[in-house]
């Protein structure tokens, strides 16, 4: 594996496949087809986006004019904070895998991941800029940059429906119908990992108090 | 050598010994004071009002304690305490040095049966000298001279508006500079009862809209007519309380609120009535005008605030009185809390059961608590002297002598976030752009903080004009260069004449 790193083609790849982000966004349709049919992405190159995501929003925490956030920073754990974006993509990529899987969708674990990566694109590409425009614009002047951030998250919203399709070779109803049905596969997910955790805690608590007891009683 | 050794460990000593009493005096009041921060978070501040004097029935030489008294009225250094239950008004001089002295005992007025009163629940003095008192249970206004002869009543009004079924029981009242009354009467809830000088009844004025939630709406239109009798009905606010400020507008305050309406705001519990009866009260601040955020709950007290009384002070400062939790709120003319002070537990100075009363004297304060049966007189300390100035200095237009105020303030009070603003307003009148800005961002003032930017970024831009044209023409020509070289470049190798 680090042989790999070593050639040169393994870095043109992978920057070929990062670049290749920049048609996606545009050609979303055509794009998330070739992504993964026609292997023109990479999982580095998902990697690295999600990676630039986290970035973004944690620089938009810091270095956003308060004129537009308040951070209460005393709330703010920051572990917490980038799990609070890693983890929801984590059950979306699972959730969405168990559940198209189900209903003939053609994506793989693997594929979903890496096209819903690529449909964050537009995070990076459009807070980082706008963590300059904040400073530079008054609270009248506001309008454009809540426009600017309502256009990422809705184009991030068309990319994903648009991967959906793509991937699970899906009509456009049908990719809606199970984006909205993973949200609630996530929540089922969330009530099952809170119990299992409840439980695990319930059962560790019972074997240390009777451990404590043996003890006790020897 | 040795002589030196212990002065130093004797100077240590001191040191140490003072470090230890300066934060024990300091925190001795911690929580007394407070105010809110932009996160609604309380932060406690020194005290703006102390306590001078608590007085009770004892030290105005009378032998009756009071009984359920109603109210306080002042004007000038006289106050008036309408000793309810009594049936009773007591009239008090504030002499030069501070102390009250009883001047005389109102129980009955000249020329006019019954002449003793049943229940009086207010008093007010009007511009020319004449008393005017509600008297409740005889369901008339008095208005009497200063030696008590009657010179006029109100009573019930004649007019169809008027709900003829029901008695008239006044109970709050004020008097406008021209003498038109204004009245707050039990059972009605159309607003104030206002009567023109001559005591011709002029109809109602300042009724708040009735207020509903679209549940309760939803529950009533699905259930019976006998049920719907039943049910609470969705009537307009009755007021609890009513002052005139020195620009002749009515201050009113309700404790007809719910916990709903005041969370998401739509409750106003302080209103400020211009002649038209429409709430004027300018709500720019931090906080919602509604007394306290924050609704912990201690010994004895718990939920919102229920302003019972308020009391306009000049420079469009006005106090407000929360019956239920004791406090008392300082809001300024754009409705930023200057401060809030007090708390339950009466038999503390400073603290109160359930106050109902309070009233101004110059900027003392008097608060009656009709359940210790006390008056508390509160005067200004230096910190709230210093924010008085503060107002005041930036009011009249000395916005310089303001800043210098407010970092006065700011150094005896950190968490002052009205100072913060107070000095950024300083110096954006001054010019200091960048300066103001950073006082703006600490404190979160997003209006100031862009009025500040607007003008830094115009300066800034004037004085680096000729930096952004070179950036800009980098920007542009290079790419084109680049662009240009790599046409001329693919033309030469594609050129006929090169091929061989």
């Amino acid at each position: 594996m680090f042989a790999a790193l070593k050639k040169k083609e393994t870095y043109q790849h992978y920057f070929k496949t990062l670049r290749y982000t920049l048609h996606v966004l545009t050609h979303p349709l055509d794009g998330f087809w070739d992504l993964t049919h026609e292997k023109r992405g990479s999982l580095a190159a998902a990697n690295t986006i999600v990676i630039l995501t986290v970035l973004a929003k944690l620089m938009t925490l810091q270095y956003t004019s308060f004129l537009f956030l308040h951070v209460y920073w005393p709330g703010i754990n920051i572990f917490l904070y980038i799990a609070s974006i890693l983890f929801p993509l984590a059950l979306w990529s699972i959730g969405n895998w168990a559940l198209t899987t189900l209903f003939d969708g053609k994506g793989r674990l693997k594929q979903v991941y890496m096209a819903t990566a690529y449909a964050l694109t537009p995070m990076p590409l459009i807070q980082f800029p706008l963590i300059i425009l904040s400073n530079v614009v008054t609270a009248q002047e506001g309008a454009f940059y809540k426009v600017f951030n309502s256009i990422s998250y809705a184009w991030v919203v068309v990319l994903i429906i648009a991967a959906m399709m793509q991937i699970h070779e899906y009509s456009l109803s049908k990719a809606v119908f199970f984006c909205i049905a993973t949200v609630f596969a996530i929540a089922v997910m969330i009530f099952l990992l809170l119990l299992f955790f409840n439980q695990i805690n319930q059962v560790i608590s019972y074997v240390v108090s009777i451990v404590k007891e043996i003890l006790f009683r020897l | 050598m040795k002589r030196k050794r212990v002065l130093r460990l004797f100077a240590v000593l001191i040191a140490v010994m003072t470090s230890l009493m300066i934060p024990m005096t300091v925190s001795a009041d911690l929580g007394y004071s407070y105010n809110y921060d932009w996160w609604e978070d309380i932060q406690y501040s020194p005290d703006p009002y102390e306590v001078v004097g608590v007085y009770s029935f004892e030290d105005f030489g009378l032998d009756v304690n009071f009984k359920s008294p109603d109210s306080l009225y002042i004007i000038d250094n006289t106050l008036y305490i309408v000793d309810t239950g009594n049936n009773r008004i007591l009239e008090v001089v504030r002499e030069e040095n501070g102390a009250l002295t009883l001047a005389r005992v109102i129980d009955h007025v000249v020329g006019v049966t019954p002449s003793t009163f049943n229940t009086p629940m207010d008093v007010c003095v009007d511009v020319d000298g004449y008393i005017y008192i509600t008297d409740k249970g005889n369901n008339r206004i008095l208005k009497v001279t200063k030696n008590l002869r009657v010179v006029q009543t109100f009573t019930k009004p004649t007019d169809n508006t008027f709900d003829q079924s029901l008695a008239f029981l006044p109970e709050k009242i004020v008097v406008d500079e021209v003498g038109r009354v204004y009245c707050i009467a039990e059972n009605v809830n159309k607003g104030l009862i206002k009567y023109e000088s001559n005591g011709e009844f002029k109809g109602f004025t300042g009724a708040s809209q009735v207020t509903y939630d679209w549940i309760d709406y939803l529950w009533k239109k699905l259930s019976t007519k006998a049920q719907r009798a039943a049910m609470e009905s969705f009537v307009p606010t009755e007021y609890d309380n009513i002052a005139m400020d020195d620009e002749g507008f009515i201050y009113a305050c309700t404790t007809n609120v719910k916990a709903s309406t005041l969370r998401d705001g739509s409750a106003k519990p302080i209103r400020r009535l211009n002649l038209m009866g429409s709430d004027i009260l300018i709500r720019n601040g931090n906080t919602r005008v509604i007394g306290d955020v924050q609704w912990e709950s201690g010994a004895g007290y718990s939920d919102y605030s229920l302003i019972t009384d308020v009391c306009p002070l000049d420079e469009g400062v006005y106090v407000a009185l929360d019956k239920n939790r004791g406090h008392i709120f300082a809001y300024d003319n754009q409705g930023n809390m200057l401060y809030a002070f007090g708390g339950p537990g009466g038999n503390l100075d400073g603290h109160f059961e359930k106050p109902c009363s309070i009233d101004n004297m110059g900027h003392d304060l008097f608060v009656l608590d009709p359940t210790y049966n006390s008056i508390t007189v509160f005067t200004p300390t230096e910190y709230g002297r210093l924010m008085f100035d503060a107002i005041r200095q930036y009011n009249q237009g000395d916005y310089i002598t303001s800043g210098e105020t407010w970092e006065k303030v700011l150094a005896m009070n950190g968490n002052c976030d009205l100072a913060y603003i107070g000095i950024g307003r300083s110096l954006l009148r001054q010019k200091k752009y960048k300066e103001a800005m950073e006082y703006f961002e600490l404190k979160f003032d997003d209006d100031n903080y862009s009025k500040a930017f607007k003008q830094y970024r115009k300066q800034w831009v004037e004085e680096h004009i000729a930096l952004i044209i070179v950036v800009l023409i980098v920007l542009i020509v290079i790419p084109l260069a680049i662009g240009k070289v790599k046409k001329i470049k693919h033309e030469i190798d594609i050129a006929d004449i090169f091929r061989i």
